[in-house]
C-alpha cells in the first residue's frame, strides 16, 4: 500500500475544531446530547489491578447509571481486558450493553501476529461482542504500511462475527497526515470502527485527531459505501468535551452517525460527570459528586 | 474516486436549539446627533434618516442627517483642532489617546458587537470575534507607532497632513472607522468621518467612547448621511486628504472630482478575487476556506474570494464537498450564536444580489443553493454556488458583494493564472496546494494586493492592505499604513 494522497492542513484543520467549539448548545439540543452521549460511552477498566468483582460493579452501573434518575440509556458497552470477559458476559446477559475486549498486545501491541491472533479468536470465543486491536505503531512509522494492513485484515478475520476497532493510538502517529493515512489503511482492511487512542498514551483523543479520522470516514463512506465507526478515547471526562465531540460529529459526518452503533466515547470519568448535567439540566442544581456512585 | 450522492441528512434528529445573545444591557438611543467638535449636535436641516435592522426590517432608531452647513462646521472644528491642540501636542501623548480608544472599545465589545449586529445584519459570532477585536487590535497597533514615526522612516521627518476626510462602507463599520482613524492620528491629523448611511450606529458608539476619552474636541467628528453627503466632503476646499473605502464607481467619480487639485487620496474598492484550489491541496480544509473565503459576512467582503478556480481533476470532488458543507451553515437570526449567514445588510443589496442571481441562470450559469429555510421577514438570500460559467459570464466579471460563488475548473498552473489576472480587479487572492513552490510560482504572477496561501480573510493590523488596478491605491493597515496621512521630507539636520 502506497502512503495516502489525502493532505492534511494542521492549521486548517485547528481553526476548523475551534469554530465547531464556538457551537453553543442551549435547552432541549443540550439534554438531547447528554442523553445521547451517554448510550454511547463504552464504560472503561483497563488496569492491572482489575478484579472480577470490580468487573462487576462497572456492569451493574452500566444499567443503572442513577438509580435516583429513571429514564437514562444505558451505556453502549463495557471494555476489559481479555480474562473479564465471561465475567462482563455473565453480569449483562440480561441487557444490550456490549462487551468490548482490548487485545493485540495491548496497549504496546508488541509481539508476533501469531500470539495477537491467538488472543482475538481466543476473546472472541470467550464472547466479546466487539475486539479494540492496536495497530503496531513501530510498523507504521517504519512506513512497513503493507505489514500494519495485512495484521489488520488478519485480526478482523480472526475476529468472527465480533465487531473490529482498530486504535492508532494517535498520540505516537504525532502528525495529522499520519492519522489520516493510518485511518485510511484500517477502514480498508476492514475495521468496523476506528478508534483514537489507547488511554495509555498521551495526548490521547483530541478534537484535531477526532475530525480527521471524522473526515477520513466520510471519504471511506463515498468512495465505498460502508459507513465506519469512529471511538474517540481517553481525555474526554467532561460533558461539554463530550457535547463538541458529537457537534463536530453533527457537522462532519452528519444525522447518522449519532449513533452508538457508529460512535463511541472511550471514558472512565465521563458517565458521571454527564450525569450530573443531567440532573442539573433537570433540577437547576449541581449534586455534589457524593451523591453518584464510583463504580 | 467516485462520488455518490450523500445527504448529511443534519436537518432531522439531534439539532441545535436557540441560542440568542442577550441584548439587556445594550440601550439604543431614540436619535442619534452628529458628533461635531467634541459634542453631539443637531443637524442644521433638523432632517434624519431611520436605521433599519436588516434581519426584522424594524427601525431601531432615527440618525441626522448633515448637510452643506454641517459639513463646513466639521471641517472647520478639525481644522481649529490640528491647528490647536492636536497638532501641538507630543507624539506621546497622542499615542495615549489611542491607547486609551483601544481599551475603551474593548471594554464595551460586547455592546459594539451586539448593535454592529442590530444594524448590520452580521452573525453576532462575526462580530463578536471578528470586528470588534479586530478594531480595537488597530487601534492598539498605530496608538504604537505614533511616537515612532522616526523609526518607522529613517532619515526623513514625517509630517501629518492636515484635515482628512474618511468615507467607509457598511460591510464592516466599526472595524472600517478603526481603519481610517487609528493611522491618521497616529500621524497626527483630524478627520471628518462619515460611516454608511444603512450602519452608522457603532460610529456614534465610538462617538461616545471618544468623547468619554477626553480626545480634544474636533480631532475626530462624526457626520451621518448618504452619498450626496460623500460628495460634499470630498470637494470641501478645506480637506487635504481623502481616505476612501467603498465601491469603484464611487472611486472613479472621486478621482475625476480631485483631478488637478492639491489633495492627497487612498482608494479601497471593489474586487473579485480569484481563489485557486489545485489537486494536491488539503481538500477538507480547502473546503473550509472557500466557505470562509465567499460567505464570510454574507459575502460583504470587497475581497471575499468569488471566484472559485478548481483544477479539473478533483472538481467534482470539491463541488459535491462544498454542497454538502453548505448544507450545515446556518442561516438565520444574526444575534443566535449559532448562526453562520446573517441578514443581508439592506434591501438594495438584496435585490442587486437577486438581480446578478437571475442573469446568471440567464447565461446558462447551473444555480445550487442550499436548503436552509429563511426567514419571512427580513433580507435574506441562501449561499449559493453557480458552476458551468466562464470567464465571460458577467457573474465571473462582476463584483456582486452577497454569498455567490461561480466555480470554473483548470488544468495548469499558467492558464490558471492568467485567468486570476484577467480582471480590472485585483485586490486579493488565494491559492491552496501542499506544494510550497507552487504557492510562490502564483502568488508572484498574480496582481492582486495580498494573496493568501492554504487560507483566506486573515487580516491584521501590522499587514498592509489594499489593491492593484480598479481595486484601489494606497495600503491601509501596517507601516505602509502611516504613509498616505504624511508628508516625508528629507532630515538634513
Amino acid at each position: 500500500m502506497k502512503l495516502s494522497e489525502t493532505k492534511v492542513d494542521q492549521i486548517g484543520v485547528q481553526e476548523r475544531v475551534a469554530r465547531l467549539q464556538s457551537r453553543s448548545i442551549k435547552a432541549e439540543s443540550k439534554k438531547e446530547a447528554l442523553t445521547l452521549a451517554l448510550s454511547m460511552i463504552d464504560l472503561t477498566t483497563l488496569e492491572g489491578r482489575d478484579s472480577p468483582n470490580k468487573v462487576r460493579q462497572l456492569c451493574y452501573k452500566a444499567t443503572h447509571l442513577h438509580e435516583s434518575f429513571p429514564g437514562l440509556p444505558h451505556v453502549a458497552a463495557i471494555c476489559v481486558y481479555a480474562p473479564m470477559i465471561s465475567t462482563a458476559k455473565q453480569a449483562l446477559q440480561d441487557s444490550k450493553v456490549k462487551v468490548a475486549a482490548v487485545a493485540t498486545a495491548f496497549p504496546s501491541g508488541m509481539t508476533s501476529l501469531e500470539t495477537k491472533l491467538d488472543e482475538v479468536k481466543q476473546a472472541a470465543q470467550d464472547g466479546a461482542d466487539e475486539i479494540d486491536m492496536v495497530i503496531s505503531r513501530g510498523r507504521f512509522l517504519s512506513g512497513d504500511f503493507d505489514y500494519v494492513a495485512e495484521e489488520i485484515s488478519r485480526v478482523k478475520e480472526a475476529c468472527g462475527s465480533a465487531h473490529l476497532k482498530v486504535i492508532l493510538e494517535t498520540g505516537e502517529l504525532v502528525t495529522l497526515d499520519n492519522v489520516r493515512t493510518a485511518s485510511d489503511i484500517a477502514m480498508a482492511a476492514g475495521a468496523d470502527f476506528i478508534k483514537t487512542s489507547t488511554g495509555k498514551i498521551q495526548p490521547a483523543a483530541t478534537p484535531e485527531v477526532t475530525l480527521v479520522m471524522m473526515q477520513a470516514i466520510q471519504d471511506f463512506y463515498r468512495k465505498h459505501g460502508r459507513k465506519v465507526g469512529l471511538k474517540p478515547a481517553g481525555g474526554i471526562s467532561k460533558s461539554k468535551q463530550a457535547i463538541q465531540y458529537l457537534v463536530m460529529l453533527r457537522e462532519t459526518l452528519g444525522q447518522d452517525w449519532l449513533h452508538p452503533d457508529l460512535f463511541r466515547f472511550g471514558a472512565s470519568s465521563l458517565a458521571n460527570d454527564i450525569l450530573m448535567q443531567v440532573v442539573k439540566q433537570n433540577t437547576g442544581i449541581y449534586q455534589s459528586t457524593s451523591y453518584f456512585s464510583l463504580d | 474516486m467516485t462520488i455518490e450522492n450523500y445527504s448529511q441528512n443534519t436537518q432531522a434528529d439531534w439539532t441545535y436549539d436557540p441560542a440568542p445573545q442577550s441584548v439587556e444591557h445594550v440601550n439604543i438611543h431614540d436619535s442619534y446627533e452628529l458628533f461635531i467638535d467634541g459634542k453631539f449636535t443637531a443637524s442644521k436641516s433638523e432632517s434624519y434618516r431611520d436605521s433599519i435592522n436588516p434581519a426584522t426590517e424594524k427601525t431601531l432608531t432615527k440618525v441626522a442627517e448633515a448637510g452643506v452647513e454641517d459639513v463646513d462646521l466639521a471641517v472647520d472644528a478639525a481644522r481649529h483642532a490640528y491647528e490647536g491642540p492636536w497638532s501641538q501636542m507630543t507624539a506621546s501623548e497622542r499615542g495615549k489617546f489611542l491607547f486609551r480608544i483601544a481599551r475603551m472599545i474593548q471594554e464595551r465589545s460586547r455592546e459594539l458587537a451586539i448593535v454592529e449586529s442590530l444594524d448590520g445584519g452580521k452573525p453576532i459570532r462575526e462580530s463578536r470575534d471578528v470586528d470588534i477585536p479586530l478594531a480595537a487590535a488597530h487601534f492598539f497597533y498605530y496608538a504604537g507607532w505614533a511616537d515612532k514615526l522616526d523609526y518607522a522612516f529613517p532619515g526623513r521627518q514625517a509630517q501629518s497632513v492636515g484635515v482628512a476626510a474618511q468615507i467607509i462602507p457598511w460591510n464592516f463599520p466599526l472595524l472600517m472607522a478603526a481603519w481610517k482613524i487609528a493611522p491618521a492620528l497616529a500621524t497626527g491629523n483630524t478627520l471628518v468621518l462619515k460611516p454608511a448611511e444603512t450602519t452608522p450606529l457603532t460610529a456614534m458608539i465610538l462617538a461616545d467612547i471618544i468623547r468619554e476619552a477626553d480626545l480634544p474636541p474636533g480631532v475626530v467628528n462624526i457626520v451621518t448621511g448618504d452619498g450626496d453627503l460623500g460628495k460634499q466632503l470630498v470637494r470641501h476646499p478645506g480637506i487635504d486628504k481623502i481616505a476612501f473605502t467603498g465601491s469603484t464607481t464611487v472611486g472613479k467619480d472621486i478621482m475625476r472630482a480631485l483631478a488637478g487639485k492639491d489633495k492627497r487620496f487612498t482608494l479601497e474598492l471593489g474586487g473579485k478575487a480569484a481563489n485557486i484550489i489545485f489537486a494536491d491541496a488539503a481538500i477538507d480544509q480547502a473546503i473550509e476556506g472557500i466557505v470562509n473565503s465567499i460567505f464570510f459576512n454574507q459575502g460583504h467582503v470587497c475581497c471575499a474570494g468569488s471566484r472559485l478556480f478548481v483544477e479539473e481533476s478533483v472538481a467534482k470532488e470539491v463541488t459535491q464537498k462544498l454542497r454538502e458543507r453548505m448544507e450545515t451553515l446556518i442561516v438565520g437570526d444574526p444575534l443566535d450564536k449559532n448562526t453562520d449567514i446573517g441578514a443581508i445588510n439592506s434591501i438594495d443589496q438584496l435585490k442587486r444580489i437577486q438581480s446578478y442571481v437571475e442573469i446568471g441562470q440567464q447565461e446558462g450559469g447551473e444555480l445550487y443553493q442550499s436548503s436552509c429555510i429563511l426567514p419571512d421577514t427580513g433580507y435574506w438570500h441562501a449561499p449559493t454556488l453557480f458552476s458551468n460559467v466562464s470567464q465571460s459570464h458577467r457573474i465571473v466579471q462582476e463584483e456582486i458583494f452577497g454569498p455567490v460563488l461561480a466555480i470554473q475548473t483548470f488544468r495548469t498552473v499558467d492558464e490558471v493564472i492568467e485567468k486570476a489576472n484577467n480582471t480590472p480587479y485585483g485586490l486579493s487572492g488565494g491559492v491552496w496546494t501542499d506544494k510550497g513552490a507552487k504557492i510562490f510560482k502564483v502568488t508572484r504572477n498574480i496582481r492582486a494586493g495580498v494573496i493568501w496561501a492554504n487560507t483566506f480573510n486573515k487580516f491584521d493590523p501590522s499587514s498592509p492592505f489594499g489593491g492593484y488596478k480598479e481595486s484601489g491605491m494606497g495600503r491601509e493597515g501596517g507601516v505602509e499604513g502611516l504613509l498616505p496621512y504624511l508628508n516625508l521630507t528629507t532630515n538634513t539636520r
